[in-house]
């Protein structure tokens, strides 16, 4: 790459946006070609593991803080200022507290299901375009390959609920497996009319599909968009129960299963199980912000100055801090329930959604009054089954009222 | 509609996240160490000796040992041992005294029946609550030594109930006086009148270190110390 | 991967149960034929969800109860028997530590049956204060049952803490007045132990005036929430036959739909001179339990405002009235208020000595406890365990 001294012209050009790229041939430029790309790959996962690393610590410090907040109290505070030492001290009390394995248990399995769960939790970060020039894999069918790897995670936890040969964890592994046979579904259905709006199954594609403004305000979004709000809505539901995060926190369940799955687990390997959380929590809300949130792109034409992968992070942060204000929200669902959900109302919803996805695609084209008509018959095409389905949903359930003994 | 609910409840911890940074009535948390509560006055922990002065402790307890709270006590925690002597109390007035008055604070369960039962005013509740031992049997037995604290610490930690409980000794040692000179007019031939009466009245300001003026919390009357608690007895 | 031998294994308490040798208390559910190796789980006594020490032998068919065991007594202290030696006045402090959520209801029920026993008037301002202490009592029992109950249901502590904060104010008030937060020991036979101060009642007064506006604000968060209502509605329900035959009291009660509340049909204190209502529930399952106590809470702040505005004057304690050393004449008594949890009383015998022959306590969690196999028949470990929260139990009481 040529270092390019003239002024920007566009914003792709700003030495901000090139920046990673600068560096990674400042480091990478004195080595033979053959080497360069290697090298360069290597560099690229250190940074993943680097950045979301440091993430996951700030994550657990930011999700107790903001949960300490939300429930009137101070949250960790103590180790060093504002508490941001904590993740440090969790992490080292979690390597010096002793690892238990239950003489019952399988111990390769044991062993396994943490690392197993990390590394799956890791590698759906390949495909991720972090910012205009930040991917670290270009794949044909990089979406394909994303939730492949997610789909795995789930077994891990299967993994580990049944190595631990603890009751607990065995119910915990049941409840796992429930919740991945439901919640793959919609999480893939939902995902399906972006490839087709978009066409192209490769992340980059798909948010290069999202850049420009209608009307020079109104970002190409997909989650501003009729279909794309409700497959938006649907995708980040089940991505709350693929990563297990509460509403969804079946396997887990503290106040039924102990702690389920990990009920068995110490030490550092529980930290891994953690980590595996965050992480999962976090390539999800990747893959939401590429798919509907336009990916690393501005919001206004006129906020392209701040590079695209600050936006990234932005964006990214957004959806995670809704994760946490979630946790802090909601009681869990019961089991049954949650496959309910699942199965009667979000795969439905995604499936009427394919439809209108589809028809989005096919009239790409229309304007004026027809463009109108057009946003008008896709939201039509959101509320209607969304109401129906809801109501279908909440049947026998309601606000009750009460009477009063008769003196 | 579906959601609703939800909507609702996301806006009510929304409304608690932003609340918590500037509404003290949400935000209720006091980081203890740093800050110490602010005891009210009625709080109780356990049972104190209360003595005359800071000087004598042993010497001017108000305790007679008469036991009604070791007999008393629900979960018996408390073990008295009279003495087989007199000695004069802070009145002068010649008393049987604890010889052995221990506490036992692991059992005790801080019902303040003692409080309730003493004829004398002679045990209180004390507001220290922090007093981890690490010996969980000597540590927790206290003595009379470490039990007996003064009065004016009394009124330092309950200044309504302890002016109370001075006045109404101060009149029933009035009545006593006036009964005692009221007996010595009685005897007005007698040769010796004076030095009984003139003992008795001395007595109580000499003894008395916190007349009425220290009613008044004692953080606003810094001039009487009040020695630190006794500490604990070193492991056997 | 090979299936794990059950007898080799930490499995090895899987077996398979007939559905017949179970003795099933009610046919609610029956598994299948064929329906597979059912699992014993035993939840608890350490469990996050036991509310204390307390066991719930479950036997699963998947997730669903086929059987479950409660077994308690993991906190038994001896209660009646110690009351059995110690004088009247010193089983009060006592009656504290029975549900230490509450040591106002059961200080006053206990009074109440010392009173009747010993023949003792009660002073005009101290029915008033025990009113005003038990309706305060009343809130913060409910506010945090709320919050367990919602614990349970898998909040992340959310409206626990805030029930927390709003007991804390109270418990504020009962530390201000007694002395002590939880520990009160404060009624004594004819009256209170302490007149409460104007500034002490000002303090109340605040705290009434804003308790509806929290209450409204923990409904929004809760009442409504479709999560709750699922999880809730339709779970554990109890018929008000049922409820009645097993002698279940108070709130538990009422959200079955029967109307028994002792503040009106015994009338005991001065209740008869308030006006409040007593909400009752139609399906008796756990969200009219929950929703039952809510609405309880608003009848109390009704009859606190009452009793706050008509608070009269005069001693606090009868002074002739004895404390220490107390002898009744010989004879028996039962003393019983309507506590928070339901109906708790205190059944005295006296033979004329300091000491009563006879202390028996009527706990209502105890009772209220014993339909937990029936609520929970053929329902999921999830609802077992919001079952569990929503009957509402102190394990001290129910050990006693």
């Amino acid at each position: 790459m040529i270092l390019a001294a003239a002024a920007p012209a566009s914003p792709a050009d700003a030495w901000l946006e090139r920046a990673p790229l600068l560096l990674r041939d400042a480091l990478t430029g004195w080595l033979p070609d053959a080497l360069r790309p290697w090298v360069a790959a290597l560099l690229s996962i250190a940074t993943i593991l680097g950045v979301f690393g440091l993430l996951f610590a700030y994550m657990t410090l930011a999700e107790r803080k903001i949960l300490g907040r939300i429930q009137n109290r101070p949250g960790p505070n103590r180790t060093g200022p504002f508490g941001l030492l904590q993740p440090f001290a969790d992490a080292i009390k979690a390597l010096t507290k002793e690892d238990i394995v239950p003489r019952a248990a399988d111990q390769v399995l044991h062993f396994l299901a943490p690392v197993v769960l990390v590394a799956l939790s890791l590698i759906g970060l390949a495909v991720i375009p972090f910012g205009r020039n930040l991917v670290a894999v270009e794949l044909e069918a990089s979406v394909l390959y994303f939730f492949a790897a997610g789909a795995a995670t789930e077994l891990s936890i299967f993994m580990a609920g049944w190595a631990s040969r603890n009751k607990y964890s065995l119910l915990a592994a049941m409840r796992a497996l429930a919740q991945l046979i439901s919640y793959e579904v919609p999480l893939l259905l939902s995902m399906v009319p972006v490839v087709v709006v978009a066409g192209s199954l490769s992340t980059t594609g798909i948010v290069a599909a999202q850049g420009g403004w209608a009307a020079g305000v109104w970002p190409h979004w997909h989650a501003l968009t009729p279909w794309g709000f409700s497959a938006f809505g649907v995708f980040m539901v089940a991505a709350l129960a693929e990563s297990n995060r509460s509403p969804f926190d079946l396997p887990e369940a503290e106040s039924e299963l102990i702690a389920g799955h990990l009920t068995e687990y110490s030490g550092f390997k529980y930290a891994l199980f953690f980590m595996a959380e965050y992480l999962g929590m976090a390539a999800l809300s990747a893959m939401g912000v590429t798919l509907f949130l336009g990916g690393w792109q501005a919001p206004l034409a006129v906020l392209e100055f701040i590079p695209s992968y600050v936006w990234f992070g932005m964006k990214l942060l957004l959806l995670l801090l809704g994760f946490i204000w979630i946790r802090a929200t909601f009681p869990r669902l019961r089991i049954d329930q949650l496959t309910r959900l699942s199965w009667k109302f979000l795969v439905p919803l995604a499936l009427v959604n394919l439809v209108n996805g589809g028809l989005w695609a096919v009239t790409s084209d229309w304007t004026g009054a027809a463009g109108v008509a057009r946003w008008v018959v896709s939201a039509l095409l959101v509320v209607v089954p969304f109401v129906v389905l809801g109501r279908s949903l909440t049947a026998g359930y309601g606000p009750r009222t009460y009477r009063y003994a008769s003196p | 509609m579906l959601g609703k609910g939800l909507l609702q409840g996301l806006a009510v911890t929304a409304k608690n996240l932003v609340g918590s940074y500037h509404d003290p009535a949400r935000y209720v948390t006091q980081e203890y160490p740093e800050v110490q509560p602010k005891l009210p006055e009625a709080y109780r922990n356990f049972p104190f000796l209360v003595s005359e002065t800071a000087d004598d402790p042993m010497g001017t307890l108000r305790c007679v040992a008469c036991q009604i709270c070791e007999k008393e006590c629900p979960p018996q925690c408390i073990y008295i041992e009279k003495s087989k002597d007199k000695k004069p109390d802070a009145t002068g007035k010649a008393q049987i005294y604890p010889a052995v008055f221990a506490i036992d604070t692991a059992v005790c369960m801080s019902c303040q029946i003692c409080v309730e039962v003493c004829p004398f005013d002679a045990i209180k509740m004390d507001q220290e609550f922090a007093i981890a031992a690490t010996d969980r049997f000597g540590g927790l037995l206290l003595n009379r030594e470490q039990l007996a604290k003064p009065n004016a610490y009394y009124h330092q930690i309950h200044p309504t109930e302890a002016a109370e409980v001075d006045e109404r000794l101060a009149a029933e040692r009035r009545a006593a006086e006036e009964k005692a000179r009221l007996a010595a007019a009685a005897k007005a031939a007698a040769p010796k009148p004076a030095v009984p009466a003139a003992a008795a009245a001395a007595a109580p300001g000499a003894a008395r270190p916190a007349p009425a003026g220290s009613t008044a919390p004692a953080a606003s009357a810094p001039v009487d110390p009040v020695p630190p608690p006794a500490p604990r007895p070193p492991s056997p | 991967m090979m299936l794990p031998d059950p007898a080799a294994t930490g499995l090895a308490r899987v077996r398979k149960i007939e559905g017949a040798a179970l003795g099933l208390r009610t046919p609610a559910f029956a598994p299948e034929e064929g329906a597979g190796d059912l699992l014993e789980v035993s939840l608890g006594p350490h469990h996050p969800s036991t509310h204390g020490v307390f066991r719930m032998d479950v036997v699963l068919d998947g997730e669903r109860i086929v059987r479950l065991k409660p077994v308690f007594g993991y906190l038994h202290r001896n209660h009646e028997k110690l009351g059995e030696g110690t004088s009247y006045l010193g089983s009060m402090p006592y009656t504290d530590r029975l549900d230490y959520l509450n040591s106002m209801t059961n200080n006053w029920a206990y009074a109440l049956a010392v009173e009747k026993l010993a023949g003792i008037p009660v002073t005009e301002r101290a029915e008033y204060v025990r009113v005003i202490l038990a309706e305060l009592s009343r809130l913060l029992n409910h506010t945090c049952l709320a919050g367990f109950l919602m614990q349970d249901c898998g909040c992340s502590g959310t409206p626990l803490m805030y029930a927390f904060r709003e007991r804390e104010k109270i418990l504020d008030l009962f530390e201000s007045l007694s002395g002590s937060r939880m520990m009160c020991n404060f009624q004594r036979f004819g009256g209170c132990r302490v007149d409460p101060s104007a500034e002490w009642l000002a303090a109340t007064r605040t705290l009434v005036d804003g308790y509806g506006a929290f209450l409204d604000e923990f409904e929004a968060l809760l009442s409504g929430n479709e999560i709750v209502m699922a999880r809730t509605q339709g779970v554990g329900r109890l018929p008000a036959a049922l409820a009645v035959n097993a002698g279940v009291t108070g709130p538990m009660l009422r959200a079955s739909g029967v109307g028994h509340d002792l503040r009106k049909v015994d009338g005991y204190g001065v209740y008869p001179r308030f006006n409040f209502r007593v909400p009752i529930g139609r399906d008796g399952d756990v969200y009219d339990r929950y929703m039952v106590r809510m609405l309880e809470m608003r009848e109390s702040i009704s009859i606190l405002d009452q009793a706050l505005r008509g608070l009269p004057g005069g001693p606090i304690l009868d002074p002739k009235a004895k404390q220490r050393g107390l002898r009744p004449k010989a004879g028996e008594a039962y003393g019983r208020i309507e506590g928070p949890k339901g109906e708790i009383g205190f059944f005295l015998v006296s033979d004329g000595t300091g000491n009563p022959t006879r202390y028996r306590v009527r706990a209502p969690s105890f009772v209220n406890l014993t339909i937990l196999e029936d609520l929970c028949l053929g329902h999921s470990v999830a609802d077992a365990v919001i079952i569990l929260g929503s009957i509402d139990i102190v394990l001290g009481e129910v050990d006693r």
